[in-house]
């Protein structure tokens, strides 16, 4: 929001007011609700409290200084420096298209669910006050108060219990498990409580949860901070799993995420947070797969941080002359079957590059979809995965550990042969 | 709140109608419990069953003080909570058949039944996962005024779900009312085996308050629970309530409870909830006809509503939704 603020009619009789005390200062944030100035009218001296979420610019009527109704008294807007003044900032352009990290994504999506819909509530470790350990919710306690966004103690149990209760109540909790690791702890309320009430209650009764994760091996977090807990749920109906990879995707299926009515489960990969790119701020619906880069000769299937790798291994393959397409899954449960079969259908070779132990993790998945649709068109398929051991440490360990663009392209060119 | 304060001080309970009608509630209970037992032992109640048999004062004197605001969250010992809160007994009966006419279309059985508007968010089957769910439920609740109960036993205690929804309660002063159940064995176990210390210094360590009552009697659980909802609506935080009760049964239906000692059950059930406010109302002068009365209503209530779950029709499989 920019322009102005203007003197407020604060009582009926009032035509003019004085300023008696400016409780912002140019420059800084401020909330709906938030007391911005203290105004002497004719009958009292009263608060007056902001009507929409905005920065204030410059002040035109000082302290002691008289205006009449209506009259501007404070610009709102301008440049801004401040940290602080992250969420607002995010507000003025979240409408149109603009370039922003993947972080700024996802903080951008929070702030814009928590402002459309009341019901929605955001609560986490670490979450409210500090902004969250990777930096990506910074504002949004400042912005929504403490009633909606609010820090809690360490216990993924409570935090997964508080999610379905409140969730089955009225509410739509957001609710950050800071690492994906963590949802070992949180598992009993998301499998036995979230994900089988819509059906026990035989469609009566949605559970509008999100619960954003951070996930993801590259970081030298070691065995227990970076695991891809996707597929440890890929086999729970009533759940849905969401893997971005850019931050347009980030923020339109966050945003499509909070306002599914059943649970959904969205990981964010600690690697991308960085990443920039375009963003329009348009939803984008749960379960489906976008073919990110057209190709002939190959079906590259992936998703998250794998999609960067895909990309990169289809440059370099295309100096060979093999010509490969990318398909980004975005969403792992539910798979979108149709892009993966009419991708495949035309290339006639899949590989799927999935982070994460291979056995039993969603690639052979998506090998099994194009096995029962597309057998037929089929001439080669595997997966390229980590192998079946905990993550190391040692940089060296961990990337070689890693599948990354090299392994993919080396791999494509050796299968051909 | 000050009814129930007076009712503790006084001789008399405070409304003679108001207790007939728990004595009927908690009538039903028992005969809905004999009658699932024995459905169970003829194959038409299926997998298993944990009754509520000897601990009907908790779930109906605390009930009795909650309002249309307020909800419960229940464990697989859940039957009686679903009728303290005015599930339909014949949606419940026919559901643990597994009857299309279930309260959840034969979807749930006897561990998982729920009914929101009813006021029962579900029954858990997972120990310690009423608390959890309890804790959300009061997260919602706390902008309406209304206030969370979370029924579970006491080998619940032991787990994670237990502290760390306290802790989390006590410090968002959510408003719950924690009712421990605690009817001596957590399954086959006796409680004081597996459970350091005493049941209630877990809430008081955390600065909530903390009550123990005889759970065999109807007026004092609903004392009590008054009290508890009280300072949770104020917005005081959670409060917490151990009510000693036994189960006359055992566990679940494979449990014949041999590993109590001997005379225990008969201790216990001199001590049976039905019969202590049967006797109760007898002393204040009602009559044992218009007692007599409720009993063969009820039991009539039970037949019929065998018959008609018998008689009713199963559910279609087709219509079971597709999960995402």
């Amino acid at each position: 929001m920019t322009g102005e603020l203007t003197m407020p009619r604060l009582s009926d009789s009032m035509e003019q007011a004085t300023i008696t005390r400016w409780l912002k200062s140019p420059g800084e944030p401020f909330a709906r609700g938030e007391a911005l100035a203290e105004i002497d009218t004719d009958k009292a001296t009263v608060v007056y409290e902001a009507e929409f979420d905005g920065v204030l610019g410059s002040i035109l009527v000082p302290e002691g200084g008289t205006a009449r109704l209506g009259e501007p008294i404070a610009t709102v807007g301008g440049d801004v420096s401040a940290t602080r003044s992250a969420v607002a900032e995010t507000r003025h352009t979240a409408g149109g298209a603009h370039r922003i990290d993947f972080r700024t994504a996802i903080r951008e999506a929070l702030d814009e669910e928590l402002a459309r819909d009341d019901r929605v509530i955001f609560f986490g470790e670490d979450v409210a006050m500090a902004g969250g350990v990777f930096a990506v919710t910074p504002g949004l306690y400042e912005t929504y108060g403490g009633e909606r966004v609010f820090d809690t103690p360490i216990s993924e149990l409570a935090l997964a219990g508080a999610a379905f209760g409140s969730a089955v109540s009225g509410l739509r909790p957001v609710v950050e498990i800071m690492f994906g690791d963590f949802l070992t702890l949180a598992m009993d309320s998301i499998v036995n409580q979230a994900s089988k009430y819509w059906f026990l209650t035989q469609e009566q009764v949605p559970v509008p949860i999100v619960f954003r994760s951070v996930v993801g091996a590259g970081g030298r977090f070691g065995a227990i901070h970076s695991q891809m807990p996707a597929s440890w749920l890929l086999g729970v109906p009533g759940i849905k799993i969401v893997c971005p990879a850019t931050p347009a995707d980030a923020k339109g299926l966050l945003k499509a995420a909070i306002r599914d009515d059943n649970p959904v489960l969205f990981f964010e990969h600690k690697r991308l947070y960085g990443v920039e790119g375009d963003v329009d701020g348009e939803v984008v619906p749960l379960g489906t797969a976008k073919v990110v880069r057209e190709g002939d000769d190959i079906t590259i299937v992936t998703a998250m941080k794998g999609v960067h790798d895909a990309v990169a291994a289809a440059d370099a393959l295309a100096g060979d002359g093999i010509s490969a397409e990318v398909v980004d899954l975005r969403t792992l449960r539910p798979l979108d079957r149709e892009t993966l079969v009419a991708s495949v259908e035309k290339t006639s070779r899949l590989v799927v590059v999935e982070e994460g132990p291979i056995t039993g993790g969603w690639a052979g998945e998506v090998l099994a979809v194009v096995v029962e649709d597309a057998l037929g068109s089929l001439d080669d398929a595997w997966r390229i995965a980590t192998a079946d051991g905990p993550i190391p440490y040692s940089p060296p360990l961990e990337d070689a550990f890693l599948p990354g663009p090299e392994r993919i392209a080396d791999e494509i060119r050796m299968r051909r042969r | 709140m000050s009814r129930a304060a007076t009712e503790l001080a006084g001789d008399r309970l405070e409304d003679d109608e108001l207790y007939l009608g728990l004595y009927r509630r908690m009538l039903l209970i028992r005969g809905f419990e004999d009658l699932v037992q024995s459905l169970f032992l003829q194959g038409e109640v299926y997998g298993t069953t944990h009754l509520y048999s000897g601990q009907e004062a908790v779930a109906t004197g605390v009930a009795s003080v909650l309002d249309e605001r307020d909800r419960g969250c229940a464990t697989y010992r859940g039957h009686g909570h679903a009728l303290a809160l005015g599930v339909d007994p014949q949606k419940l009966l026919d559901e643990m058949l597994g009857r299309a006419t279930g309260i959840n279309g034969g979807r749930a059985g006897s561990m998982n039944v729920n009914s929101p508007a009813d006021r029962l968010i579900g029954c858990f089957g997972i120990v310690g996962g009423s608390i959890a769910a309890a804790t959300g439920v009061a997260l919602a609740l706390k902008r309406v005024g209304g206030v969370a109960v979370a029924y579970f036993g006491d080998g619940a205690v032991n787990q994670g779900y237990f502290f760390e929804c306290l802790n989390f309660c006590q410090v968002l002063r959510l408003p719950v009312v924690l009712v421990c159940e605690n009817n001596g064995y957590g399954e086959y176990t006796p409680f004081e085996v597996v459970t350091a210390g005493p049941i209630r210094a877990r809430a008081e360590a955390m600065d909530v308050p903390a009550q123990t009552v005889d759970g065999m009697s109807v007026w004092e659980v609903r004392a009590a629970a008054a009290r508890a909802v009280a300072h949770a609506r104020a917005g005081a935080g959670p409060a917490f309530v151990e009510a000693i009760t036994y189960r006359f049964v055992g566990h679940s239906r494979s449990d014949p409870g041999r590993y109590r000692p001997e005379g225990e059950l008969d201790r216990w059930r001199q001590r049976d909830p039905i019969l202590v406010l049967r006797g109760r109302l007898q002393s204040e002068g009602v009559d044992s006809e218009l007692l007599d009365g409720i009993d063969r209503d009820v039991a009539r209530e039970l037949e019929e509503m065998r018959d008609r779950g018998l008689a009713a029709p199963w559910p279609e499989p087709s219509r079971s939704p597709e999960f995402a």
